[in-house]
């Protein structure tokens, strides 16, 4: 594979002479495409090359030198380590072709990059903001762009050093909250329809139905406050009788500023905020923030400390997929009662959370290069007792119980229906990604920590439905106990951090992707890095909010009631999804 | 219904009607009842509504405090636990639940984003605590609080019911109660009771941009 790689690596310069060029910045991999080749390079990277998979775009804000940048990540779906494309425009006028043609797993993620960085895609079907609402000033992850509460660029701020002057930030604001206007602004003249843009996309799909037959449509609003969307997400679906023809997915109703947070703080006080991303898996997120500044200070953790780190994310597998079972059920109308009885499993591997990082939920146990504590007394006995006895047993019992059901097999066979093709095509990650038939397992196709030293089979069905999602992630859950029962089994003594603990990490300048198999897709922390004490670049890849994209083709076609049931399997959360 | 709760009427009850008769005030039996089966509004935000389903669920179970039949209608439910961080982009609807809600109501700011921003303060597109929108009753502290944590905040609310009376009850009052206006989406979240300083706040930054010569700042949003 590696032979390949370099292969392909000398052919790309070489066959687009003056388009494409080396990143020759020190600690950058991957090529500088210009604007007008990225298409074209990219038709090569996905008909000839095999890579078919574009796993993230994020954009980066060069203000010192003068540009922009958008960045790509292609991996293959058979495997191996990612090509990284990135495309320089001007900050003042920034625009790059879209990569929707050709990837539709682009949509979300160039409307992010729009909405936070203000990079065009030029030629995007529907570029609206998507985290921020129409009609917010400025493009807020811009490193000129300042918020309301803005006390310096990077943290420690002074108004927080002992021997400096403590203030509360709302006492300098005129209106003492987090608000702030443009000049020359009349609150009178404003007209709010935020919502005229989503509309009007709407509206042109309304009017491109065939009406052979002729029947009224009508845009129905599920959420943000619904009982069944996970959170504040909103659907807006157009409907033709029960049958969905169109649905937009809107978010945003908790876009809290993970990214322009973690842009100010330093690298270790992010890692309390990834727990926050997806919060019914926290230690994941350690995980996948951890690799990505351990690949830029070039560490590796010590043994016992890969082995807990294995454990515990394994855990958070278990008890993110009994969640999202017991969800599903609910949203199909088994209304609490095996969302009682997953809850009731997951409380257990809490308790192991609880007495190992402090937290039931936030976590925060990761550091760089180890993890925080060493398991106290008693809790190696309760691991095993989990994993060797009663989690086989419960998983076997919610088995017997739902996998069968005939209610379960008629509401979910069939139902959102997503073929591999589309699933690859959509970017789609995790548990939908292998439901679709595709065995890609990021722990087994470009493997991370020590995941290659275990055995375990990667989960995968083949009819892309429902009912295949939630087989996978039961499927899952078995292989996670597999690999909990030989990292416990294997697990040695030893120092649990490399070198000594420290709250500045020195990290040089430079850029990583670090990835990981999360409970719900592939999550990927971009950093980059200047050598200063604070990420000039912090970007995550959340597997919800991609894996997203692909549920308007899912409920195509649907009655809406199955749309609830979709949105349950594709298991978003909503801290991730908005971050 | 215990004997000391309610029955302290200040008469002596005859010996055979003990236990058959209770003599006690309206307000209590009607705190009483209304202590005993809050409903709540089946509304989660963020991280913290995951440890509100934990406490709903058998291990803690809201059923004891008569609590567990939440409502996702707002018509239906007496009480909101603002459970998560509140984003500029949500608070307008929350403050539209808030209203729909019939009284009596009561809000729970439950945990640090709920009550004061938590650890998303500085975001720009968070709320510092939603006491800046709508009133709230019980604050519950943690990030998130535990299911502990939140049923004591519950108790703490009912003891607040218990101290109530019909007398003051502002639902009682003869004056409608103040709908709270739904804040507005511009260039910022904008509270339309606000819009007088709003307005004012802006003429005053265009002046000083005019004074300090435009080219110098370069940043047109910043605060000083």
């Amino acid at each position: 594979m590696s032979e390949q790689m370099i292969l392909t690596q000398t052919d790309l310069a070489e066959r687009f002479p003056g388009k494409v060029r080396r990143d020759e910045r020190k600690g950058y991999e991957g090529y500088i495409v210009e604007a007008d080749a990225l298409l074209q390079v990219a038709q090569t990277l996905r008909d000839e090359m095999g890579y078919d998979y574009l796993s993230s775009i994020t954009g980066v804000d060069y203000l010192p030198d003068g540009y922009m940048e958008s960045v790509y990540h292609f991996y293959r779906t058979t495997g191996g380590p990612a090509l990284v494309l990135k495309v320089q425009t001007p900050r003042d006028h920034a625009v790059v072709p879209s990569l929707v043609s050709l990837y539709p797993g682009a949509e979300f993620q160039e409307r992010e990059a729009w909405d936070l960085l203000g990079i065009r895609y030029e030629g995007h079907p529907d570029l609206r903001r998507i985290l921020m609402w129409e009609g917010f000033a400025g493009h807020p992850l811009r490193k000129d762009w300042r918020e309301p509460y803005y006390e310096e660029d990077a943290k420690p701020f002074k108004s927080r050093w002992p021997d400096g002057h403590v203030y509360r930030i709302e006492d300098k604001n005129p209106f003492h909250k987090n608000v702030d206007y443009p000049p020359d602004f009349d609150p009178d003249q404003w007209v709010a329809d935020n919502d005229a843009a989503l509309y009007a996309s709407l509206a042109k799909i309304q009017s491109t139905l065939d009406s052979s037959l002729k029947t009224d449509t009508v845009i129905v609003n599920m959420g943000p406050q619904h009982p069944s969307t996970h959170g504040v997400f909103r659907m807006v679906v157009l409907l033709e009788g029960e049958t969905v023809r169109a649905l937009k997915p809107v978010m945003g109703y908790l876009h809290r500023n993970h990214e322009k947070i973690g842009e100010r703080n330093t690298y270790i006080m992010n890692m309390p905020f990834t727990d926050r991303l997806d919060y019914l898996s926290s230690m994941s997120n350690n995980f996948g923030y951890a690799l990505a500044v351990e690949k830029l200070m070039g560490i590796k953790p010590p043994e016992r400390a890969e082995y807990l780190r294995v454990i515990m994310a394994e855990f958070t597998r278990i008890s993110n997929h009994l969640f999202a079972i017991g969800s599903l059920l609910n949203d199909l109308g088994a209304y609490f009662t095996p969302m009682l009885y997953a809850i009731e499993e997951r409380e257990l591997i809490l308790d192991i959370f609880e007495a190992v990082a402090g937290s039931r939920m936030m976590c925060n146990y990761f550091r760089f290069g180890g993890v925080a504590r060493d398991l106290p007394e008693g809790v190696y006995e309760k691991m095993r007792d989990l994993a060797f006895e009663r989690l086989p047993r419960r998983i076997d019992e919610l088995d017997l119980y739902l996998t069968n059901n005939e209610i379960i097999r008629a509401r979910c066979e069939g139902v959102g229906v997503l073929t591999p093709e589309q699933a690859i095509a959509f970017s789609a990650s995790g548990p939908l990604l292998r439901a679709s038939g595709v065995p890609y397992d990021i722990r087994r196709a470009d493997p991370y920590s020590i995941y290659d030293r275990f055995e375990f089979d990667v989960a995968v069905r083949y009819h892309g439905d429902v009912y295949d999602r939630y087989l996978v992630r039961l499927d899952e859950i078995r292989q996670s106990i597999r690999i909990l029962q030989q990292a416990l089994r294997d697990l040695p003594q030893g120092p649990i951090l490399a070198g000594k603990p420290q709250y500045q990490v020195r990290v040089p300048p430079g850029e990583a992707y670090g990835r990981v198999e999360a409970p719900k897709g592939e999550l990927g922390f971009y950093v980059v890095s200047n050598g200063k004490p604070n990420p000039w670049r912090y970007h995550v890849r959340a597997p919800s909010f991609v894996n997203i994209t692909a549920l308007e083709t899912m409920a195509k076609g649907n009655k809406v009631a199955d749309v609830v049931a979709i949105l349950g399997s594709i298991d978003i959360v909503l801290g991730e999804l908005d971050r | 219904m215990t004997e000391k709760e309610l029955n302290q009427p200040g008469y002596e009850i005859p010996p055979e009607l003990r236990n058959q008769v209770a003599v006690t005030t309206i307000d209590r039996i009607y705190n009483w009842s209304r202590r005993s089966s809050i409903w709540p509004m089946m509304f989660g935000l963020a991280c913290c509504a995951i440890e509100m389903i934990c406490t709903a669920a058998s291990r803690f179970d809201l059923a004891r405090f008569g609590m567990e039949v939440m409502r996702p209608s707002p018509r239906q439910a007496d009480l909101l636990i603002v459970s998560g961080t509140v984003t500029k982009k949500m608070v307008p609807q929350i403050v539209r639940l808030y209203n729909q809600m019939p009284e009596p109501k009561y809000v729970i700011a439950m945990g640090a984003c709920a009550s004061g921003g938590g650890p998303f303060k500085e975001g720009y597109n968070v709320v510092s605590g939603i006491d800046n929108y709508i009133p709230v009753d019980v604050y519950i502290p943690g990030c998130p609080p535990t299911p502990q944590a939140l049923l004591h905040g519950l108790i703490t609310l009912q003891k607040k019911i218990d101290s109530q009376t019909l007398r003051e009850a502002r639902w009682y009052k003869k004056e409608v109660s103040e709908v709270i206006p739904v804040p507005v989406l511009g260039p910022d979240i904008m509270d339309p009771r606000e819009y007088e300083l709003i307005r004012q706040y802006s003429k005053q930054k265009s002046a000083a941009g005019a004074t300090a010569s435009a080219g110098a700042d370069s940043n047109p949003t910043s605060t000083e």
